[in-house]
């Protein structure tokens, strides 16, 4: 298995075609979507006006991202006068890089981590480790995830593929806990009172960012459990890593993504705790901040003028819990850190659509629209799939699917071809056919016929009874 | 090397953007409630309360009685700037404390910047009587004394109500009940890693 | 009103009696039908597929043939949408400013059989007919693209001598997709799998439907099965009425049993 990052190790189907097979985690699945999309229905209702903010924060995300350069030169700016530092990132190597020597130049041994998939995307934990700086996830599900050897399997909730068991057994294990039951409080308690220590003594902490302000220099992390505001508070170091599509050009524009981040992603009001902070604030938590902007194939995804859309994205993972192809084959089939419908269009792009494993993504949908429907920053996500299918194609070599295609279209491009094709058909399916339909067929086919039936071309197509009857009748 | 790779971000980004259209955004003034404000107040009371803080509603003369009880026999955190004259009997405590110290008070009490009814959030900017943030966050009870005028209706009338604090360089926590994960199986366990419980104290 | 039908490849192919029974029940209601048969495919299959470029000719050559219709009407839901929603997008990906202009107006045309009958004609009541217990399974692109909302469910109770049953989880989908079941097989299996469950929980002797693409992937599965369930367009529920003895073996699960009597 992948240890994080964003390049899948093979091809959606082959990963879909394993991880189907384990009943556990599909029943998990299965009970958190469920759930979840049910939540968040009623939150999204509360509020009269959703399409309207919606609206909104989709429009203020093209605005921020039709000036980045501008945003984020401004957002230095604003960082800096609150005696922040600002690092530039081309690349996930240059980023860790980056995060990493500044750790070791405080001589840390082990730093603390708030949970942020941009420090998973960049594989920062490896690189620490191989300095011989240890990472600890201080998020609960990072942490179960972190103890097991395993990868997130979903952005908001990376353990979700894991029930009470299986983490009461890890516990136990890894952390010599002693407990009673697997109620999830009493497995939370034991997560609590292992981190507390590490967030009293540890001088250095990691966390990604959920946006920024331009104007005021102004970062913010929403989360739940409360380790985010140890970690952004208690150190005295604190680097956040954060994709450059994160900006906002004002304070005023964080409103709408204060009421459509937590209703999409947890379907709560508003979130426990989020953390706003600007800079350095004179004897008041970290006395030195590091942001750390990173590129990463971003500025390949604003070049498209169909893909950019892709950066509006806020991370709230509606779409995932709306998928039913994530609901089925889970988040580790899409084997990168954005599993589910945002993964399929994000992933491919940020490897500049030359990654082939990443490239099956796209078509790893059946373009039934819940995403769309449930993004609260409106990205046309099946829209995108269709388009990015569209520049994969071309570039790939020719195959019987292509021969295929390509002779489909030639015949339909003239109706006589067409219904000659028809009589053929019917002409060469005689041997398929068995009562009526076609139990099995070889070839490109062969998915369809491993589970269902087709139905046979029946004996005259609609054209030929229409002249027949059809038109009189 | 640092500034190789800020130009080549800002070239890039630069090359992306430069054709296209500009999108627009009107950035209007939030527009102001409609609903009366004691309904604001109830609903922003009803709210905290359903994500399990525990709610008082007290008149300013019932105010001090109400934190004397609540405090009582607890060694209580005060940050500077908190209103001397509802203290009363409690001795407000210096917090020059290493987080360690910190550790071992029962509970802290502070006033707030603003709080929001759509969400039962209660948002500190950490200003006076408010204290920094670590005074908020390490001991395991946190009593907040909120101004029934503190209180807005709408997530965006707080941002507004916040546009100073933020310029000012002030951080901010919004609170919405006690911390919570629902990591485990998507159950809601109350209470991780901030103050396992948050009392608002609601003076109308 | 003219209408134009548009009968959609994969009707004209395997499932004409869809396309009969279409133009029976617009005749029925007072309408003249037309019937070009210079039309082929819309060239959703290529686009969605990835096969954009071989897509654009049959784009052009659809706006060529409905060019001078009144309205376009067609019973399939997918089809639609890809006329109306993504035809713009394929001009503009294209960067054809004429065909976009072209398109976006006969997208304004053309319509999906239920919303037609229900929002243009104003009918819920179509006479018919159809003395069986069926189940409606809202496929996505009708019910997210399209937006044709409980249209058909109008249709479908004003049916006389049908039973109509809730389909349990019916916004989810069957997991067909067009390719998506070639190229991901396992996993739309896994999605057909919960459908059909859903189905048979319902105790209805038929599904029906807006598209025949969903409902042979469904028929397939229920068929594979053996599970005595069957599959039926909803244009030719409408299309039945008492004087054609309507529900006998001619129309049930038409994609079965139709194919079977012609061949
Ligand atoms: S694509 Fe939309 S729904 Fe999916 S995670 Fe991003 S913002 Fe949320």
């Amino acid at each position: 298995m992948s240890a994080g990052g964003i390049r899948p190790p093979r091809p959606f189907p082959d990963a879909a075609r394993e991880t189907l097979q384990d009943t556990q985690m599909r029943r998990n699945l299965k009970h958190a979507t469920t759930t979840i999309r049910e939540k968040r229905l009623r939150a999204v209702a509360e509020l009269p006006d959703w399409e309207e903010i919606r609206t909104r924060g989709a429009a203020l995300k093209d605005v921020a991202l039709a000036d980045l350069a501008e945003h984020l030169l401004m957002l230095e700016a604003s960082v800096k006068r609150r005696g922040g530092q600002v690092h530039w990132a081309r690349d996930g190597k240059e980023a860790r890089r980056i995060v990493a020597d500044l750790a070791a130049a405080h001589g840390a041994k082990e730093i603390i981590k708030v949970k942020s998939i941009s420090s998973d995307e960049i594989e920062l934990n490896a690189e620490l480790e191989a300095r011989g700086i240890h990472a600890v996830e201080t998020d609960l599900a990072e942490l179960i995830v972190q103890l097991a050897g395993d990868t997130p399997s979903h952005i908001l909730v990376p353990a979700i593929h894991k029930n009470r068991a299986e983490i009461r057994e890890l516990f136990r294990r890894e952390l010599g806990a002693d407990l009673p039951t697997d109620e999830p409080k009493v497995l939370a308690e034991a997560a609590r009172l292992y981190l507390r220590e590490k967030f009293l003594t540890t001088k250095v902490a990691v966390s990604g960012a959920n946006f920024a302000i331009a104007a005021t220099g102004t970062v913010c992390i929403v989360e739940s459990e409360g380790n985010g505001r140890m970690c952004l508070t208690l150190p005295d170091v604190l680097i956040s890593v954060m994709g450059i599509e994160k900006v906002l050009p004002e304070w005023a524009d964080i409103a709408p993504f204060m009421q459509l981040l937590p209703r999409s992603s947890t379907a709560e009001r508003m979130n426990p705790y989020t953390s706003f902070w600007s800079g350095v604030t004179p004897g008041d938590g970290p006395q030195e901040f590091h942001l750390v902007l990173l590129d990463n194939g971003r500025t390949d995804v604003l070049a498209d003028k169909v893909g950019r859309e892709t950066l509006r994205c806020i991370r709230c993972s509606a779409c995932l819990n709306v998928c039913p192809v994530y609901e089925r084959a889970g988040g580790h089939a899409y084997g990168s850190v954005y599993p589910g419908p945002i993964g399929a269009i994000l992933t491919p792009q940020l490897l500049q659509l030359e990654d082939d494993n990443a490239n099956s993504l796209p078509w790893a949908s059946s373009l039934c629209g819940a995403c769309y429907d449930a993004c609260p920053v409106k990205i046309n996500i099946p829209e995108i799939l269709i388009y990015l299918r569209g520049q994969i194609t071309p570039h790939k070599t020719p195959n019987a699917e292509s021969i295929a295609m390509k002779t489909a279209a030639w015949i339909f491009n003239e109706p006589f071809r067409f219904e000659g094709a028809l009589k053929l058909a019917r002409i060469g399916q005689g041997p398929l056919v068995q009562h009526g339909a076609i139990h099995a067929l070889p070839g490109l086919l062969g998915g369809w016929t491993s589970s269902r039936n087709l139905p046979a071309f029946p004996a005259k197509s609609f054209r030929e009874l229409w002249r027949e009857e059809g038109q009189h009748g | 090397m640092g500034n190789e790779a800020r130009l080549e971000i800002l070239t890039r980004i630069n090359r992306a953007t430069a054709a296209g259209e500009r999108p627009q955004v009107e950035r209007t003034a939030v527009p102001a409630s409609v609903r009366p404000h004691a309904e604001i107040v109830a609903q922003f009371a009803e709210y905290a309360a359903e994500y399990r803080a525990e709610v008082h509603r007290v008149s300013e003369a019932e105010l001090a009685a109400l934190l004397t009880k609540l405090l009582a026999a607890q060694n209580v955190l005060v940050p500077e700037g908190f209103p001397a004259q509802v203290l009363l009997q409690l001795t407000p405590r210096k917090p020059q404390a290493t987080h360690a110290d910190l550790a071992a008070y029962d509970a802290v009490l502070t006033t707030c910047a603003v709080a929001i009814a759509e969400t039962g959030t209660v948002v500190l900017d950490h200003g006076p009587g408010q204290g920094r943030r670590a005074l908020t966050l390490i001991p395991d009870r946190h009593i907040c004394v909120v101004r029934s005028e503190q209180v807005v209706e709408s997530v965006p009338q707080a941002v507004a109500a916040l546009q100073a604090a933020v310029e000012a360089g002030r951080p901010l926590t919004w609170i919405s009940g006690p911390s919570a994960t629902s990591d485990i199986e998507l159950s809601r366990v109350e209470g991780v890693h901030g103050p396992r419980r948050l009392e608002i104290v609601l003076v109308e | 009103m003219n209408i134009d039908l548009f009968i959609t490849c994969l009707n004209d192919a395997l499932f004409p009696q869809t396309g009969l029974a279409t133009a029976r029940l617009l005749r029925r209601l007072g309408h003249t039908v037309h019937f070009n048969e210079a039309q082929t495919c819309c060239g959703q299959m290529h686009f969605n597929t990835g096969y954009q470029k071989e897509a654009l000719p049959l784009i052009r050559k659809f706006v060529n043939d409905f060019r001078d219709s009144e309205v376009i009407v067609a019973p399939s839901g997918s089809c639609v949408a890809f006329v109306r929603d993504l035809y713009p997008r394929a001009a503009e990906w294209a960067g054809d400013d004429g065909l976009l202009q072209e398109v976006t107006e006969l997208g304004k045309r053309t319509y999906e059989l239920s919303e037609f009958l229900v929002r243009v004609l104003g009918v819920e009541d179509v006479g018919a007919y159809y003395p069986h217990r069926v189940t409606y399974h809202p496929t996505c692109h009708a019910a997210r693209l399209l937006r044709v909302g409980d249209a058909p469910l109008k249709l479908l109770r004003k049916v006389r001598g049908l039973t109509l049953i809730e389909l349990p989880a019916s916004d989810q989908c069957c997991g067909f997709g067009g390719t998506f079941s070639v190229k991901n097989p396992e996993t739309s299996t896994a999605m057909l799998a919960d459908k059909v469950q859903n189905v048979l929980g319902t105790g209805a002797e038929l599904c029906t439907a807006g598209d025949n693409s969903c409902l042979m992937h469904i028929g397939g599965g229920l068929s594979r099965l053996q599970s005595g369930a069957g599959v039926v367009h909803l244009a030719e529920i409408l299309a039945s009425t008492e004087s054609m003895g309507a529900g006998n073996s001619e129309t049930i699960g038409a994609m079965q049993v139709s194919a079977e009597a012609l061949l």
